[in-house]
């Protein structure tokens, strides 16, 4: 035993970390099960009422309508604008198009908090105030910097000549945008999406300065966390969201294989 | 290159396809993120007197932010507690990136899977099943209890600053595993054969080809972790307890209950300089440390 411990340390070490990573984790779903408001040991009995109750509140359904809509609008806008400051960056690369693509990175640099305020500041200023057009614009600015380094992998990874050759055919920069690198680039562009969906649907710092009346979904669960009667409803919405988030991570990851072995083709042909 | 750049229609078409390329990012990196970034620099500048933006200028908030003894303790204690998780995140995942990298097999994208799963779960709540893990009545004493471990519950499990600590490296642990892997996995493989070929044994070969090599990954994993943990809000309010709360706390609450903006954008100022800093001289010193070995 300790002579396959030497050995393989390596592999225990990994699934040590494994465990260390999701066993907090997947207590949530244990106790959501669970006939007591205190989530401790030993368990109580089976109920399903904590789902029962989330059934039964407007209040959630209309954060996560609410952060449905604010994360596809901000996850889209992001995608479409990553997309095309990549391109420009790498394809086109006037000094331009480049300082535009290092500003866009830029908040990687900045904590949450930060740009939050800073949003908060902008649009108290000039525009809404804070509203959930306040939330798309500040997960806008959150998500660029993951869409525009996704989009200028997907770019790098097949070569201009393909473009080139159709420039050399007599199609025009807009064709050869539309026709060859958009449809090569769809992969990198449904992961970006997918990407930037995820991070605004599960952002809670930023949106947390600019919520107005209506409320996304991580601003609804954060009200909630304050009153130990909720608790047990709040550790039932976790299990969905745990649930519907493994079943979108899973099809992303189906997808990602699928479009570098198509890309893996289209490039040997 | 293609020959038909010369003829002139071409060219001015092809000059707004630029300019309608460059149009969408340029509008929102000016407008959004300069704009409002410049606009948090201009409000830390203002003397507030109840207004938004106030009617004068001063660099009083800027220097009370720098002087005042509670701000000047917190700025340091988030950056100390964020050191240490990143530098806990990066050393942990580490050895998993590079068992991804070169050990995983077939095993490979179903471990990659795993690994950035708890990336796509709700951020408050892994933060939040800590506080259910660790607190007085929680899962832990009550766990100890029933095995018989301890007779009565363990106190300051929770609230404490390595509480945070320790949520943080669990919550950040996903951002720091991809990097490294993307990393090491481009790595190309005979160098290690090669070190191996002229008597490098296992361990030299790991400090003296592999960890130089992977100094990029390191960083980059680094800078996705210490970012954010510096200005994180939820996890010293949920689990950090009153001797823990980091700048963000301290930003919110000039922006919150004390009502006093251009003292938050003046800490929202200094702890952007603080991280660029931080950032800057980690750079340099593990670049410096490097290309030394």
């Amino acid at each position: 035993m300790s002579r396959y411990l030497t050995r393989h340390w390596l592999v225990v070490y990994v699934a040590a970390y494994l465990v260390f990573l999701y066993l907090p984790t997947l207590l949530i779903p244990v106790f959501s099960f669970n006939d007591s408001i205190a989530p401790a040991f030993p368990l109580k009995g089976f109920t399903l009422q904590w789902y029962q109750s989330l059934m039964d509140d407007p209040r959630l359904r209309n954060a996560a309508l609410n952060s449905l809509v604010v994360a596809s609008t901000a996850a889209a806008i992001a995608t479409a604008a990553g997309c095309l400051i990549a391109y420009a960056d790498l394809r086109r690369s006037s000094p331009l198009a480049r300082g535009i693509s290092l500003l866009a990175r830029l908040p990687i640099l900045l904590p949450g908090v930060v740009l939050g305020i800073a949003l908060l500041v902008g649009v108290n200023l000039i525009g809404p105030g804070p509203s959930l057009g306040a939330i798309v614009v500040g997960h806008v600015c959150f998500c660029l910097p993951t869409t525009v380094v996704v989009m200028r992998s997907r770019f790098a990874a097949f070569p201009r000549s393909l473009e080139d050759a159709a420039m050399d055919l007599g199609a025009d920069e807009w064709t050869t945008f539309r026709r060859v690198a958009l449809p090569l680039a769809l992969p990198g562009l449904l992961s970006a999406f997918m990407l930037a969906f995820i991070t605004s649907f599960d952002e809670f710092i930023v949106a947390f300065f600019l919520v107005g009346t209506e409320p996304t979904l991580p601003i609804y669960i954060w009200s909630q966390l304050r009153f130990p009667k909720q608790l047990p409803s709040v550790m039932a919405l976790g299990t969905v969201i745990l649930v519907v988030s493994v079943i979108l991570a899973a099809l992303a990851e189906h997808l990602r294989r699928r479009g570098t072995r198509s890309s893996a083709n289209s490039t040997m042909k | 290159m293609t020959l038909s750049v010369t003829q002139p229609p071409r060219r001015s078409r092809a000059r707004v396809f630029d300019a309608l390329l460059n149009l969408p990012g340029g509008l929102i990196t000016c407008t959004l993120i300069l704009f409002a970034l410049g606009l948090l620099l201009y409000v830390s500048l203002r003397v507030n007197d109840g207004q938004i933006i106030g009617s004068a200028f001063s660099l009083d908030n800027l220097w009370s932010a720098l002087t005042d003894p509670l701000t000047r303790l917190v700025l340091l204690r988030s950056i100390v507690l964020s050191a240490i998780v990143t530098l806990a995140t990066v050393v942990l995942a580490f050895p998993v990136a590079y068992f991804l990298a070169f050990r995983a097999g077939r095993w490979r994208h179903l471990l990659l899977f795993l690994v950035t799963l708890p990336f796509w779960t709700s951020y408050l709540l892994r933060v939040f099943a800590w506080k259910i893990v660790l607190a007085y009545n929680g899962v832990l004493n009550s766990a100890l209890m029933q095995l018989g471990v301890i007779d009565a519950p363990l106190n300051g499990l929770l609230n404490t600053p390595s509480t945070v600590v320790i949520t943080l490296a669990h919550a950040y642990a996903a951002f720091a595993v991809l990097p490294l892997y993307i990393c090491l996995q481009g790595l190309p493989k005979n160098l290690f054969e090669a070190a191996a070929d002229l008597g490098a044994k296992p361990y030299q070969g790991f400090f003296r080809v592999v960890l130089p090599l992977s100094v990029p990954g390191i960083l980059s994993a680094a800078l996705v972790v210490f970012v954010p943990t510096v200005g994180d809000y939820v996890t010293p309010a949920l689990v950090g307890g009153p001797n823990s709360s980091m700048i963000g706390t301290l930003i919110q609450a000039q922006f919150g209950k004390a009502n006093d903006w251009p003292a938050g954008a003046a800490l929202a100022v200094i702890s952007m300089i603080a991280i660029a800093i931080v950032v800057v001289a980690a750079r340099w010193i593990i670049t410096r440390w490097s290309t030394r070995t």
